[in-house]
């Protein structure tokens, strides 16, 4: 299956523009897209006429050039036809954006889409979906342009059977400033489904970590799909819907998915190191972290603060995961306090977490940060930074992010994030080193990498 | 690849729909799995003479195709000692609905667990470990991995038990033989690959475990509904 033609189309038709509502899902992804994106678009419309200046043609084959992807935004029972059209017209694909079909009881009328595009090797996405949003290549959501919250161009690819859940999600990776390269809302995944794209995914060069919204699996899919993510390079996490009895009722009639036994999917994604993301929250900080680390770690942490109160939050939340904080050996521990400023040696702690208190100044930090990093006892070092300490300066970020680099040990930071903070936190974020505005969620990108390590 | 008798036990079962404790418990002999000494009996002095060749106490158990769970029924007597005993519980048992025989079995002792498995819908056949017993959906503590398994997937079902302790020794407890329990489990996991296509769930339970063996204490095997 050819995906790539969907993905970053050089020429697109609309189908099913209105010529008097403005509003029409048709119409709003046609806006958005012509002249916007560097895709030509092709309004369609069986009345013909004119939008925007632009011709609208009344059949697909009167377009006079190839056309790598057909939006299809008709009525349910018009769709099979205008996919055949679409086919005999040689385009690359469809994203078919109508509902109507299985998940309001048409499942007749999806399997003859099914039929189609089989017998034609005629990928498309959905249908009852909002489809692609590939950044610098072509947008099919059709939300106006002025609602829509876009995250910068990043190496995160989400793919996600609401679209709903989606185009929160991408509100939230903004925030966070998570990077996207594909967002794709599949909806009732008739054809294109999750392992078609974790296949293209796992070979897409702009994309380091791949992350999944499912609801539910077809007959064997999960295990295929587990294996499949096993042997990916790159970090695969899942947030899966209907965990409850009650959730997997409502699952059932969204898109008229099964939700599955949650237990057994849970346990089996641990076992293959899938990571499971079990909230929203969860799916940010994992996709913050994993697209800086894409390696497993046991989870033995090793924190450094300025202040003691953190340290001891951070212990508490990191054995809530069942991640391990264990005493630094007494060598290290020397090591490090030879290693700070003769007014802290005294005072500090070195035990782990290690408290550097108010008085510590950045190369303090540095130093700290460096011998944790070369102890084997530690495989993640967790920093906890309050940029209030009089000693430190807004380099610590770029200064500390390097020692990461040098070292070779993940390193995951806790900076208030208050916009005066901003270089301190750019100086990690840009130099590859994730941040987290709490101490929870930097101990959550920590957890991320545990998780990726098969259990 | 199953063998004929495993086939002919399975289709044996089709009608009841599940197998019966004694049919499940030859499979799994067969199978290379181990149970405990037993023999169904059909009248009373097959039972003395199978329980003379077992040797007091022995275990009764009720064989009916209508009784699916047997505790829920009383239909286990544990600790018989001596025929008069022996001979009253068979008397009690051939009353149940459906009796077809009387299981006379080996009394076992050690931890019990429960080693189950089941063809789900979205990732095939699954094993899970937990601990057993009648408590079991009380302590819901299990884990649960996908087949075919591997040692390290055992290894990290016990260790992700919340009893694991239990396992591995507990004040002073010698450990059972976590050796025999990985080769229970690997052994069973084959055999639910091999038999994904039939059943629907097994559960094993209790597998006693002890510091010298693991030994399957009782079994039922769900048969898939036929279409």
């Amino acid at each position: 299956m050819d995906l790539k033609k969907l993905f970053e189309p050089k020429t697109m038709a609309v189908i099913g523009v209105s010529l008097t509502n403005d509003r029409h899902p048709a119409n709003v992804i046609f806006n958005k897209n012509h002249l916007r994106y560097p895709v030509r678009v092709y309004p369609v419309n069986p009345q013909g006429g004119e939008l925007q200046g632009e011709r609208v043609y009344k059949r697909v084959g009167d377009i006079p050039d190839p056309v790598d992807m057909a939006v299809i935004a008709v009525r349910a029972e018009h769709v099979p036809g205008v996919m055949s059209e679409c086919i005999q017209a040689g385009m690359g694909g469809a994203t078919i954006i109508s509902g109507g079909f299985e998940e309001s009881g048409r499942k007749d009328l999806q399997d003859r889409l099914i039929a189609l595009a089989k017998e034609s090797d005629f990928p498309f996405v959905g249908p009852n979906c909002l489809g692609i949003f590939s950044p610098d290549h072509v947008d099919t959501f059709f939300i106006p342009n002025e609602r829509i919250v876009r995250p910068q161009r990043g190496d995160v690819a989400m793919v996600s059977q609401s679209g709903g859940i989606l185009v929160d999600q991408m509100v939230k990776f903004a925030g966070e400033g998570v990077g996207m390269s594909l967002a794709l809302s599949i909806g009732n995944k008739a054809l294109v489904r999750e392992l078609d794209l974790l296949a293209y995914l796992v070979d897409d060069l702009k994309t380091r970590v791949i992350a999944f919204y499912i609801e539910g699996f077809g007959k064997n899919e999960g295990r295929e799909f587990v294996l499949a993510a096993s042997r990916s390079s790159k970090p695969v996490i899942v947030m899966k819907a209907g965990k409850s009895p009650g959730g997997s009722k409502a699952v059932s009639s969204h898109t008229a998915s099964l939700g599955g036994d949650y237990k057994v999917f849970s346990e089996i994604l641990a076992q293959y190191g899938v990571v499971e993301a079990k909230n929203e929250s969860e799916l940010v900080a994992f996709c913050e972290s994993l697209s800086c680390y894409q390696q497993g770690i046991e989870g033995r942490i090793g924190i450094i603060s300025g202040s003691g109160g953190h340290g001891a939050m951070a212990v508490d939340v990191c054995s809530g995961h069942g991640l391990l904080i264990r005493t630094l050996p007494e060598g290290v521990q020397k090591e490090m306090r030879q290693s700070v400023s003769p007014s802290i040696r005294d005072i500090a702690s070195f035990e782990n977490p290690i408290d550097l208190t108010g008085s510590a100044v950045d190369d303090d930090f540095v130093h700290a940060a460096t011998i944790l990093s070369r102890a084997p006892e530690v495989d993640c070092v967790l920093l906890l930074l309050l940029p209030y300490l009089p000693g430190c300066t807004m380099d610590l970020g770029a200064r500390l992010s390097h020692v990461c680099r040098r070292e070779g040990k993940p390193m995951v930071a806790y900076v208030p994030h208050v916009e005066k903070y901003r270089m301190l936190i750019e100086g990690f974020e840009l130099n590859d080193v994730p941040v987290s505005p709490s101490i929870e969620g930097a101990v959550l990108m920590a957890e991320a990498m545990r998780r990726c390590h098969p259990c | 690849m199953l063998n004929q008798k495993i086939t002919d036990i399975l289709s044996a079962s089709r009608e009841v729909g599940w197998v019966m404790e004694p049919e499940a418990k030859r499979l799994l002999a067969l199978s290379g799995l181990r149970v405990p000494s037993f023999g169904w009996v059909k009248e009373r002095g097959e039972a003395v003479r199978m329980a003379h060749e077992i040797g007091y106490p022995v275990v009764a158990k009720v064989v009916s195709p209508k009784i699916l769970h047997k505790s829920e029924w009383e239909g286990v007597a544990v600790g018989l000692n001596r025929d008069e005993a022996l001979l009253e519980t068979f008397e009690r048992f051939s009353r149940y609905d459906g009796f077809a025989g009387m299981l006379v079995e080996e009394m076992v002792s050690g931890l019990e667990l429960i080693v189950g498995a089941k063809v789900d819908y979205q990732f095939g056949p699954v094993i899970l470990l937990g601990i057993g017993g009648t408590g079991v959906e009380i302590y819901k503590d299990s884990a649960l991995r996908m087949a075919p398994l591997q040692e390290r997937d055992v290894r990290s079902m016990v260790r992700n038990l919340k009893a694991h302790a239990l396992l591995e020794g507990y004040r002073g407890a010698e450990p059972i033989n976590l050796e025999d329990l990985t080769h229970t489990m690997l052994t069973f996991s084959q055999l639910v690959i091999d038999l994904q296509d039939h059943i629907e769930s097994v559960d094993l339970n209790p597998v006693k475990c002890n510091p010298e063996k693991c030994i399957i204490a009782d079994a039922r095997i769900m048969l898939m509904k036929s279409a």
